[in-house]
């Protein structure tokens, strides 16, 4: 866990604080992220954690440890950094990135090399292929896998990452997101995100924290933040159509009513807008109004029908959320 | 006595010469990039000494290269050793601030990672700053050797032999194929060495 208790930052020669006050617990295995116009302060408040940047009061706590107490260096290695640029080390291979801290934490040669090979296998690039090359011969996304497989090659429990999509095209970004929230499952890392983009927060946040002027305005799940904006300013950055995103939040495997037997073999003559289990409402939405239909059919990894969701549904989740802006 | 003729009769005396002179310089540069190379890898660690050292080699090397070899006569007397120690302080500009500029122009991104991942500032002079800075250091020992070795003609003004003593003494006789054949070689060897020690570059680039 996580605790800033009371954190200012004020940097020399500056008339305000670039954080003011901040109170944040961030849970063990959660991702929590931190959006905000640029210059609100986010950059400020995630370098502080791994000691780039010193707090001017207050205190931060890892594990109920303040990190004052802990040595620099130590720290450092057992929090994973990622940053938009990547800061990949140009003259290293692949491989030879990943292991840098692995080789500071004195693993054996075996262990480094299995590691690096279990690491791109984790984000999805080919050891065999990838190993060797150079930063320099990866596209933009290929870059940013090894960003993450170089962040978490010591195994840390933390992992900070400064808009690590934020340079990358659409479509590479959202498959970027999908896939690290597929790892996550699996590493159950405690990750404080920063990002400006509000999508990208609602989409990966089991937290959000709202940072306006170095201070926080909302601190809350990505659901609450979009049904109950705390004030103007967060409203204004969601920037409407929150009854979309709430949409884009609900799976369809969670909301849909259960089929019988019975009603299963009913539906198979209809072979119009069947989804997965993992689809978004959103999806579901689109799906009907793409069939002209009030509902559409869900469907289990075997693609056996096996529930429904029909527009009322849709209706009476968005409402019992109720919208307020 | 045409020019081969020249060449091929005087060929012992030249190729003497021509030794002697890569000799010199070659100790010069040895010395010169031990030094220049250390100079500005410590001079990263303090601004100021940064400023002052980068100012006198500076200036060192506006000092027109005769006048710095005559100075040095009172001092270390004359022969190969002062030529040494001239072709050495004037070489150090180009290594000295290559090196410094090499490391402390590396990408700022790369480092805040290597800072953030738990490297200390020592690992990261030498796993990082210095591998990176490699070609521009390259860069500047090329250029100083080029230098060195055109530079390296007046040594032999001073006493210290090489292929300057053929046109210094070829200046005084009149012998136009003296002058020559000493810049002509002194060129050469020049294109040589900026070749080889471009391809040189080249490799660390990649
Ligand atoms: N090194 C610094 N010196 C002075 N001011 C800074 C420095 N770094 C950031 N700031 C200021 O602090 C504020 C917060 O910056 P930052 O944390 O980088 O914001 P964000 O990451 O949200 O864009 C900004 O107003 C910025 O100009
Ligand atoms: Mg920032």
């Amino acid at each position: 866990m996580i605790r800033f208790e009371n954190v200012v930052k004020r940097y020399p020669g500056e008339a305000t604080d670039a954080v003011h006050n901040l109170n944040l617990e961030i849970e063990s295995g959660t991702i929590c992220m931190l959006v905000g116009p640029s210059g609100c302060g986010k950059t400020t408040t995630m370098k502080m954690i791994n000691k780039l940047i010193r707090p001017s009061s207050g205190a931060i706590l890892i594990g109920g440890r303040n990190i004052d107490t802990v040595d620099t260096i130590e720290l450092r290695l057992s929090i994973g950094y990622i940053i938009q640029d990547t800061g990949l080390f140009p003259h290293m291979t692949v491989g030879e990135n990943i292991a840098v801290v692995p080789g500071e934490l004195g693993w054996k040669k075996d262990r480094i090399s299995s590691r690096i090979d279990e690491l791109l296998d984790l984000v999805d690039l080919n050891p065999k292929a990838f190993r060797n090359k150079k930063p320099n011969e990866l596209s933009g996304g290929q870059k940013q896998r090894v960003g993450v497989a170089r962040a978490l090659a010591g195994d840390p429990p933390i992992m900070l990452m400064d808009e690590p999509f934020g340079a990358l095209d659409p479509i590479t970004r959202a498959r970027m997101q999908d896939e690290f929230l597929r790892i996550q499952e699996k590493i159950r890392k405690t990750i404080v995100f920063v990002t400006h983009d509000v999508e990208e927060a609602i989409k990966m946040g089991d937290t959000i924290a709202v940072l306006k002027l170095g201070q926080i305005v909302q601190l809350s799940s990505p659901m609450e933040i979009l049904s109950n904006p705390s004030d103007p300013f967060v409203s204004e950055l969601i920037g409407g159509r929150n009854s979309l995103k709430m949409l884009s939040l609900m799976r369809c495997g969670q909301i849909m009513k259960t089929l019988s037997p019975a009603e299963v073999e009913e539906a198979r003559g209809s072979p119009q807008g069947i989804l997965g289990m993992k689809a978004t409402a959103q999806d579901a939405l689109s799906e009907m109004l793409r069939t002209g239909e009030r509902f559409i059919f869900v469907e289990d990894e075997r693609h056996d029908v096996v529930g429904v969701l029909d527009f009322e549904n849709l209706l009476e989740r968005v409402n019992r959320h109720g919208i307020t802006s | 006595m045409n020019f081969f003729e020249f060449l091929i009769s005087r060929w012992p005396t030249i190729l003497s010469l021509t030794l002697e002179h890569l000799f010199i310089v070659f100790i010069a540069m040895v010395i010169s990039v031990t030094v220049g190379v250390a100079v500005g890898i410590l001079i990263t660690k303090n601004q100021m000494a940064a400023r002052i050292v980068l100012n006198v080699t500076n200036i060192l090397m506006t000092i027109p290269s005769l006048a710095l070899f005559s100075l040095l006569i009172p001092v270390l007397g004359i022969g190969k050793i002062p030529a040494i120690v001239g072709l050495v302080a004037y070489t150090q500009l180009p290594i000295v601030r290559n090196v410094y500029t090499g490391i402390m122009t590396i990408n700022p991104a790369i480092l805040e990672a290597a800072r953030g991942m738990g490297l200390t500032e020592k690992k990261i002079m030498r796993t990082i700053r210095i591998p990176l800075a490699l070609p521009a250091m390259m860069s500047g020992i090329r250029t100083a050797t080029v230098m060195g070795i055109g530079i390296g003609a007046i040594a032999g003004y001073i006493g210290a032999g090489g292929l300057g003593v053929y046109i210094f003494q070829g200046i005084s006789r009149s012998s136009d194929q003296m002058v020559i054949v000493g810049a002509v070689l002194i060129s050469v060897i020049s294109i040589l060495t900026d070749q080889f020690l471009g391809g040189v570059q080249r490799k660390l680039n990649r």
